[in-house]
């Protein structure tokens, strides 16, 4: 299942349209995700709230936008460009690596309400493999 | 038993009377089959599955995407008793169609971004929490009578 040439540049076509509302974006995956999925909110049980709009959530809706802006420059070797972060997940934070694919669901749910056109099955099959490569790389250090 | 607060079930009932059949059900079952390919193994009568082009212009896959999501019909009708109204399909899919109940999910992940697609910031994140739970029901209603 790796990235074809055609995957890649789809990725950064659509990461383009992206860029400017990365924050947002961020936000609404992640607001998605923890209101879809209620158990992922045990990783944030340090925050005040884990609502939509918290500013807790805005924040780090931000970051893990930049975190993947990161994985999509380096795209042709995310393993090696993903090294720091997948240490960071597996002994920092130590993130069950079953909900990478939660939280990707959820890109992809923001995605298709921004591009309801342009999100084709096509472009959605290429941002799956992205997001999956990604998180397999992102589970790459945990044993 | 699950249990639905008042928001869950008005919201499922307000999906359900938007929805537009004819759309969402192929366009949900279409990105499916494209998304994840080995579902196609299931449709082998359904003529060239190709590649996406083939897929998105066949009609039986459209047909069929409709009868999928009306299959969603009698849970939304019964949502207390969604596990018995899902007995026979559940053991129609195990012991004549074999498909492997972990597509259902998948399926359901293609529905609620075929909703998303439809709907826009309308699908807020507390309907889509409502919708994907109801969907989880289903599915796990659908892989209940497996062996």
């Amino acid at each position: 299942m790796s990235l074809t040439p055609k995957d890649k540049a789809t990725v950064k076509l659509f990461w383009g349209k992206m860029s400017g509302k990365s924050e947002l974006i961020g936000a609404d995956a992640l607001s998605r995700m923890l209101a879809v999925y209620p158990q992922t909110k045990i990783y944030f049980s340090h925050w005040k709230s884990c609502s939509p709009g918290s500013p807790e959530v805005k924040k780090h809706g931000k970051t893990i936008m930049m975190g993947i802006g990161e994985a999509v420059t380096k795209m042709d070797d995310l393993e090696r460009g993903l090294l720091t972060l997948s240490e960071l997940h597996a002994f920092k934070l130590r993130v069950d690596p079953t909900n990478f694919k939660l939280l990707s669901l959820n890109i992809l749910v923001v995605m298709a309400i921004m591009f309801p056109l342009d999100f084709t099955p096509m472009a959605h099959l290429a941002v799956d493999k992205f997001l999956c490569a990604l998180a397999l790389a992102l589970s790459e250090k945990y044993r | 038993m699950v249990e639905w607060t008042e928001f869950e079930r008005d919201t499922i009932k307000d999906i359900f009377s938007k929805i537009d059949y004819d759309v969402v059900g192929p366009a949900a079952l279409t990105r499916c089959l494209v998304v994840y390919p080995w579902t196609r193994r299931y449709f082998g009568n359904f003529g060239a599955l190709y590649n996406a082009e083939g897929i998105m212009g066949n009609e039986m896959v459209a047909n069929h995407g409709k009868k999928v999501l009306h299959g969603l019909d009698r849970a939304v009708k019964n949502m207390d008793h969604i596990k018995e109204s899902y007995c026979e399909l559940s053991q129609l899919h195990s012991d004549q169609f074999h498909v492997d109940p972990d597509n259902f999910r998948l399926l359901a992940d293609c529905l609620a971004i075929a909703i998303a697609t439809q709907w826009g910031s309308a699908f807020t994140p507390d309907i889509q929490a409502a919708f994907q739970k109801f969907l989880s029901v289903v599915v796990f209603s659908l892989g209940s009578q497996y062996h």
